[in-house]
Parts: structure tokens; sequence; C-alpha cells
């Protein structure tokens, strides 16, 4: 299956609605999961994906493509949704998420699914190995890219700010990572647990370019990291101000969904709701 | 006299001669480098040489994003940091995907000296080897370290190679050859087997030689490759000394005592007892004057192999 790239806006909304989609389907199949942060998460990695990154789904291990680490692995819906609709492997596959014989574990696995580029998991790993394959390119004077989406709760991890001092000390460039600041986690908002405000200013404070966005604009995802190619000498941390549930009324700002898996006659109601917002943006299926 | 060398120098020296061989080799260091050696090939190949700063979790992070791009990383501190703060980094980055990452660990055990117990890590082997996919190795020596050194950036997937602080002696004649897995039979006997590592491959032999005024007859196996363990050579002592020692620089929970204890149980079972530090932590002191007090003298081996012949049916 070739590469496809979608260029417009409107194509890159549906891609998000469909990702969004296979987000609930998946984790409604498999009974449990982290809906919440995944579609929280789906407009920045579609994007990525539809958009920005170049890769061969055929061809995984290509080593010119660009990487993506994603480094709050719980996400793994929104992942393999990407992933799927990139062409790495059949959209079927979705369904069989965290069943046993399944390449699609709970967290990603870069030894079971094709096109994941680090395993991840336990929080606060994934922006280190960003790194290592930042210093790689650079090493090897290759062009290519290395993208990372670090979950804000995850900031509170003190690796998270290991890598951060490496990247800007190492002028890694051609690394680019997503906050998602959804501003929730698992026992409640990330202010009342340990503030993480403004993590834009820390990563600045850090050495990082630093652009703030809604995260949810497909036209702004795609002019930050236009501008992020721009950038040299520096890493690019792009804050991405997201709603956690994204796009399912009940599911939005609800600390209750980061995992808990949506129920037959919820998958129902969020399904519709996302197909309704598709026809009323003159999109559909 | 044997010539003294620390295998933490041998390890030093090995990595900037693969560093001309393999342009594929990184080494990353988190501040340590001018005590773990890898200094030199950071002279050599700067390029090539990723300081990483008082982090080890990054480090360990980063060495598998660098591995994953196609790099062998060798990435060093001391044993204690490696091991022991970093572990879910080397246990979720490195191991669980199998990336080839090769942890080159110094200053590890008593040895380590006047730091104290903060900084002698006893628990190293116990932690790398009970995770899946790691391989794990304890060089006696100068020389076994150099062919260890060059021969892990040729296996596939991570290992820990664990290196000491003080000048040892050299064992191996530089002619010697060495095969994964495998153990070094170093003395053929018949009453007890002695099995060692690390710096306890020396004081092995001097209670071997101990053992020998008695008229004991003892074999003497350096197990360096703790993980892959050599069974083969651990039923053939069994069978054919019917008691076993084990000592190394490490807890006797869970080392190589613990590793040769497993294999006998599911060989052939035979007496075994353990010389190693008896679940304490460390202490300041003089390298030598601890293994006194720690026990870990050819004097100890031997008793250990007195009680060992003595529990035989």
């Amino acid at each position: 299956m070739p590469r496809v790239i979608l260029r417009s806006h409107e194509e890159l909304e549906e891609a998000a609605r469909r990702i969004r989609k296979h987000i609930i389907r998946m984790t409604g199949s498999a009974g449990s999961g982290h809906p919440g942060g995944s579609l929280s998460a789906a407009d920045i990695v579609t994007v990525l994906y539809m958009n920005e990154m170049n890769y061969r789904p055929e061809e995984p291990d290509w080593p010119g493509r660009d990487r993506f680490v994603l480094s709050k692995g719980h996400a793994a819906p929104v992942l393999y949704a990407a992933l799927a609709e990139a062409g790495f492997f059949p959209v079927d596959d979705l369904l069989t998420l965290r069943q046993w014989g399944s390449h699609l574990q709970g967290h990603p696995d870069m030894r079971s699914t094709p096109g994941v580029e680090m395993s991840t998991g336990s929080l606060g790993q994934g922006l280190s190995a960003a790194c290592g394959m930042a210093i790689a390119a650079k090493i090897d004077g290759q062009p290519w890219r290395v993208y990372a989406l670090v979950g804000d709760g995850e900031m509170q991890e003190g690796q998270i700010w290991e890598a951060a001092m490496t990247a800007a000390h190492r002028r890694l460039d051609n690394l680019v990572t997503f906050i998602d600041h959804n501003g929730l986690q698992i026992d409640g908002t990330c202010e009342e647990v340990k503030s993480m405000r403004n993590p834009g200013a820390r990563f600045a404070a850090f050495g990082w370019h630093v652009m703030e966005i809604d995260g949810h604009s497909i036209p702004q995802i795609m002019d930050a990291l236009a501008k992020a190619r721009q950038v040299k000498g520096a890493p690019t941390c792009i804050v991405a101000r997201t709603v956690k549930g994204k796009g399912v009324s009940f599911m939005e700002n609800q600390v209750g969904w980061h995992g808990t898996a949506p129920k037959a006659d919820q998958v129902e109601q969020a399904l519709r709701e996302l197909d309704e917002a598709g026809a009323g943006e003159g999109g559909g299926n | 006299m044997a010539e003294m060398i620390a295998t933490r120098v041998a390890y030093g020296r090995a990595l900037a001669r693969l560093g001309a061989q393999r342009g594929d080799v990184v080494v990353l260091d988190a501040d340590l480098s001018k005590s773990t050696m890898t200094h030199e090939f950071a002279k050599a190949y700067p390029e090539r040489f990723v300081q990483m700063g008082i982090a080890e979790q990054d480090m360990m992070g980063t060495a598998a994003g660098l591995a994953a791009a196609g790099k062998v990383a060798y990435a060093s501190t001391f044993a204690m940091f490696a091991a022991g703060r970093a572990y879910d980094q080397v246990r979720n980055s490195i191991c669980y995907s199998n990336l080839n990452v090769k942890i080159c660990a110094t200053h590890a055990g008593l040895t380590v000296g006047e730091d104290g117990g903060s900084h002698q890590c006893l628990e190293d082997i116990a932690l790398m080897r009970v995770i899946p996919n790691m391989k794990v190795f304890v060089p006696s020596d100068a020389v076994l370290t150099e062919w260890l050194v060059r021969q892990v950036a040729d296996v596939s997937g991570p290992v820990y190679v664990r290196l000491g602080r003080p000048a040892v002696p050299v064992i191996y004649h530089p002619e010697q050859r060495f095969e994964l897995g495998k153990a070094v039979t170093l003395r053929e006997g018949s009453d007890v087997a002695i099995v060692a590592c690390g710096v306890m491959v020396a004081r092995a032999l001097d209670a071997a030689d101990i053992l020998a005024q008695q008229g004991i007859s003892a074999r003497v196996l350096d197990m360096f490759s703790i993980k892959p363990i050599d069974a083969e050579a651990i039923d053939g002592a069994a069978a054919h000394c019917g008691a076993i020692v084990t000592a190394e620089e490490h807890s006797v929970i869970g080392g190589l005592g613990g590793a040769v204890a497993e294999a006998v149980t599911s060989g052939i079972c035979v007496p075994v007892e353990r010389v190693g530090v008896n679940d304490r932590f460390g202490k300041s002191g003089k390298p030598d004057q601890l293994m006194e007090v720690y026990g870990l003298t050819a004097k100890a081996v031997a008793e250990a192999a007195m009680r060992a012949i003595a529990r035989k049916r």
C-alpha cells in the first residue's frame, strides 16, 4: 500500500474523525484501554501521519523514514489507528487491541507492531529515546526528523527534564516534541495532582524553541510543524492545548475517561456524535 | 607476580580499538568517563561519544534510541547507577525491545573501597540477569575483558558487562580462546569444584592451592558468562566433583551463586556453598581490607570447599 498524503484541512479533519472512531471502536471492543488521552492527541497524530512525516508503510524499517515516539504510551489506540490508516497493517486488526495473540499490545511494542518506533508505556522514557534517534541522525548527517508526543501529566516524571536538557544541549533541531496539554491525569486535574502550569515556559527555560497552539486546530498544527522545520540550533516544543476525550460529549474533560473503555451503548453514541460532527462540517465518511 | 590491570582499564582500551574497527559503535557516559575509561574513545571519536551528564535514566533511554536507529550503543557508568538507578529504563526502554545496548558498568562490588556502601553495588548481577533478553558477563581479568568488549558488539540485543575499579591480576595468556556461554576450566580437580567470576577467580585459584596442600583436588571454573550460564560445565563439575562452591563479589542472593544453584537443582543435585556478601551493605575501607572483612578471600573459599565436601553423601 503506497503512502497516502492528505493536504487539505478538510481531508485531514475527516481523517482525524476516522481515527477518533477507531479509538472508540477499539477500546469498546477491548473492554479496556485509554480513550481520553487518545482522543486528545488525535488531531496531532493525524497531521503527523497523514501529512507531515515521511515513511513507507510497505517498508516500515526504511532507514530514511521520519520517526514518531509516543512517549505517553497509554495513548496506544491513537497510534495504532493512525498506523492502520497509514497502511502499515489492515484496519480490521484494530479490533484485536489488547487481546491474546494480537500484535496490538496494551502499550506500544516496537517488536510487535509494524510502524511502532519505540516501545513505551512506563512514562517519561520516550523523550530520551527520541533524543537518541535524533542524535543518530545527526551523527550520520541524515535529514530524517524525529517527533515525540509527551503528556502533560507525564511531565511530572524527572526523566522528561533530563531528556529536555539533552535535546537542548545537543541542539537537536531535528526533534519536535508535542505536549498534549489536556490538563487531566488519573487522580484529578494536573493542577491538583502536581501543577505543571505553563509547560511552554518550562521548556523555553531549558533552551527549547516553544510554540503554543490549539491542539485541535489542523491548520495550527500544520503551521507549527512548518515553522519547526525552519528552527535551527534548538529542539522545538509545541504545547498543544487539548481537551481530554475531545469529540465525544460525555468524555470531554472527564477525569474518569482516562483509562475506562466505553460500553456498547456509549460506543454507539460516541460514533453517532462523531458522524454528526463530520456531517455538520460538510465532511462525512 | 602477575601483571596487574583493572578490567575498566582494559575496557577503555578495547573500546577505543573497537571504535576504529566499527563505525556503528557509539559510546555514552554519565559524567564518569575518566573513571569508566570511556574517555579514551571520546578522545579518538568525539563525534560518536555522547556525554549525557549526571542523568543515568536519560542515558539508558538515549542509548535505546540510538540502538533503534541502527547504532551499537555502549553505555557506561558505575554499576550502582547503571543497574540500580536506571533499572526501569534498562528493562522497558532497552530489554523489552531487545535493543543493541551494551551496558558496561564499572566500579562494581566492594572493591570500590573508600566511597562506601552507597557506591558498592552488590545486587547488579541479580537485577540484570532476571530481565528477559539481557545477557550478563563478569570478566575476571584484562585479557577476557578486551575479548568480551569486542565480542558483545556482535551479540544481538542487550548485554551487561560488570567491571571493577582496582587493578587485578592478569590470569589469561593473550592467545586464550573464549566462547560466550562457556566457562573456562582453569584447573582440573575431582573433590570439589570452585565456580567463580570477576575478582574472585584469582582468589579461587589461590583457594585451590590451599586445598591442594591438604590433599584436596579442586576444579576451578571461570564462569564469566552468568547469563547464559554454562549448565553443561556445572553438570560436569557436579558429576565429577560431587560438590560445588561459588565465589563472587556480590550478594549471595541472586547472583552467580543463585544462578549456579538454579542450574544444580535442574541438573545433578550436589551440595552448593555460596561465597559472597551475606545480605549486607558495604562500608568504607580499603578494597583488600573489605574483601577480608566480608569474607571474600581465598581462605574463605577453601573453607567453604571443606564444608561442601563434608556435605557430600
